[in-house]
């Protein structure tokens, strides 16, 4: 954009329109939440739902203060971030490695292939029963539970990413006389960057999913083993509660990768 | 003037599930210190295969090659390609994208970073060194990606269809731009092309293939000075007569 010469009173108006837009679509956002909240919490308080199955919005905040009064917020909260975030962490860079052992060697890329459908299309909460007998009901069975969840999509992803490179540069880069490590560092790895992060994106709804429904399985502890635990007790306002903590931590981590994302990309154009 | 370039009996065989093609067969040619050579032919004669085996990214299955008089094997050092498209990496600044034979050759040293900052400031392209390739026009950037080729200091100069990705205004101009880059630099090139008018404007020698199996089926010395620009040589009278002979020998072999 040209900010230093004199913008015309059209373009003016133009831009004025446009921020104007983006208020207003903010505003109803809000709005909608907002509504929502009030029908909930008016819909409880007149008697039209029942706050013990519906809960409403002031339970749920009693039932978070609580939580977060005892200690235990923070407690349950800490350990499913941690199985999130070592899960997520093996599985985007185990399965990275695995998608360049893959682009290295076509042979074994071949042989890879057909067990990799397998294990795509296999839904990996199957062989919950497994893992527990292999790994104990700890914390070790839920991460490794998040890993298998994330790791196949984060190897066919890469892979797709690694492959799609440019025909024409690899070219550019024989012509140079450049080995398979220098086209991998210089060119393939730069150039797979959006690829990495949209992996990084899935992912992380993967190993959310991956350390929650190990947590129904298994767990002690743990914002699954909250909603769980809720559910079974009828403490259902726990349960909401516990949800509504696990769509702020999700989002949060999901916000940070957004932030990287606009970092690289800024350096990258 | 001395043979910089000589392929002898150059002969290439594909083979796919379907079929073994013969794509070359008994190919000579010789190309000289400092010339300008161009290679036209039917479409699909393996022009572009030709100039792959040059580049040692093919191996012929049969036939030699020299270079300043040293067989070929492997990977010729004193080769620098220039394909259709810029391929500048659009991740690097055009000073780091010049920069790329240097990394990829471990040659990236003071002297040679100065060599490349000095052929940007010569062609005009300094003061956007730090700027990425998406900044600069389709010109600007077939003339970053010229002295990137150039950036190792390569003796032949191997263009296959450099410009036939640019509109045709920018096409002449910037084959114009080339030459004269090339001329300066008196590096010898080899031109690959379809375009018979883009051989004439350019060349010294012009190398007609026939159709598969490619051979040399005519060999030509234009007779244009080396000053002469390619914009200006098109406006001579014999540009059109010898457009006119080379049209009709690819012709004859098309029949």
């Amino acid at each position: 954009m040209k900010t230093n010469e004199k913008i015309s009173r059209e373009h003016l108006l133009y831009l004025k329109g446009i921020k104007r837009r983006a208020i207003k679509i903010n505003a109803i956002r809000i709005a909608i939440f907002v509504i929502f909240l009030m029908i909930w919490e008016l819909s409880y308080r007149i008697g039209l739902t029942d706050g013990f199955i519906f809960s409403s919005p002031s339970r749920i905040a009693l039932s978070l203060y609580a939580l977060a009064s005892s200690g235990d917020l923070i407690k349950h909260s800490a350990i499913t971030l941690y199985e999130t975030l070592l899960g997520f962490i093996i599985a985007s860079a185990g399965g990275t490695l695995i998608a360049l052992l893959m682009w290295f060697n076509e042979t074994v890329r071949k042989i890879a292939e057909p067990y990799l459908v397998v294990l795509n299309s296999l839904p990996k909460i199957a062989l919950g029963p497994l893992i527990i007998i292999w790994f104990g009901s700890g914390r070790t069975a839920i991460v490794v539970m998040a890993v298998l969840i994330t790791v196949i999509v984060t190897v066919i992803t890469m892979l797709a990413g690694f492959i799609s490179t440019d025909e024409n540069k690899i070219l550019l880069m024989k012509t140079l006389g450049a080995n398979k490590f220098q086209i991998l560092a210089k060119l393939v790895l730069p150039s797979s960057i959006p690829a990495f992060i949209s992996m990084l994106k899935i992912n992380i709804g993967l190993s959310w999913i991956g350390s929650i429904m190990g947590e129904y399985l298994v767990s002690e502890a743990g914002i699954g083993y909250l909603i769980v635990y809720g559910g079974q007790v009828f403490r259902l306002d726990l349960v909401y509660a516990s949800t509504l903590v696990l769509c702020i931590l999700a989002t949060g981590m999901y916000a940070l990768v957004s932030l990287a994302e606009r970092k690289i990309n800024s350096k990258r154009k | 003037m001395n043979p910089i370039l000589r392929l002898e009996n150059i002969s290439l065989t594909y083979h796919s599930l379907s079929a073994e093609t013969e794509a070359v067969k008994n190919l000579s040619l010789t190309v000289y210190e400092g010339e300008f050579a161009a290679i036209i032919g039917p479409s699909g004669c393996g022009k572009s295969t030709l100039l792959s085996i040059i580049a040692g990214l093919l191996p012929p299955t049969g036939g030699e090659i020299f270079i300043g008089g040293k067989k070929l094997n492997g990977k010729p050092e004193k080769l620098g390609y220039m394909l259709q498209k810029d391929e500048l990496f659009p991740w690097r600044t055009i000073e780091k994208n010049v920069f790329l034979p240097l990394e990829i050759k471990k040659i990236l040293n003071e002297e040679n970073k100065k060599y490349c900052v000095s052929l940007l400031e010569k062609y005009g392209l300094k003061e956007f060194s730090s700027r990425k390739p998406s900044e600069l026009s389709g010109g600007m950037r077939q003339r970053a990606a010229l002295i990137r080729t150039l950036a190792a200091k390569p003796e032949v100069l191997l263009l296959d269809e450099p410009f036939s990705a640019l509109d045709y205004q920018t096409r002449l101009n910037v084959c114009d731009d080339v030459y004269k880059i090339i001329r300066k630099e008196n590096k010898t090139a080899i031109l690959v092309t379809h375009d018979i008018s883009e051989a004439v404007s350019v060349a010294d020698r012009v190398f007609v293939l026939s159709k598969r199996p490619a051979s040399v089926r005519e060999e030509k010395i234009l007779p244009f000075s080396k000053e002469i620009t390619p914009l200006k040589r098109r406006k001579t009278p014999d540009f059109g007569k010898i457009f006119e002979q080379l049209w009709r020998s690819l012709n004859d072999e098309n029949q």
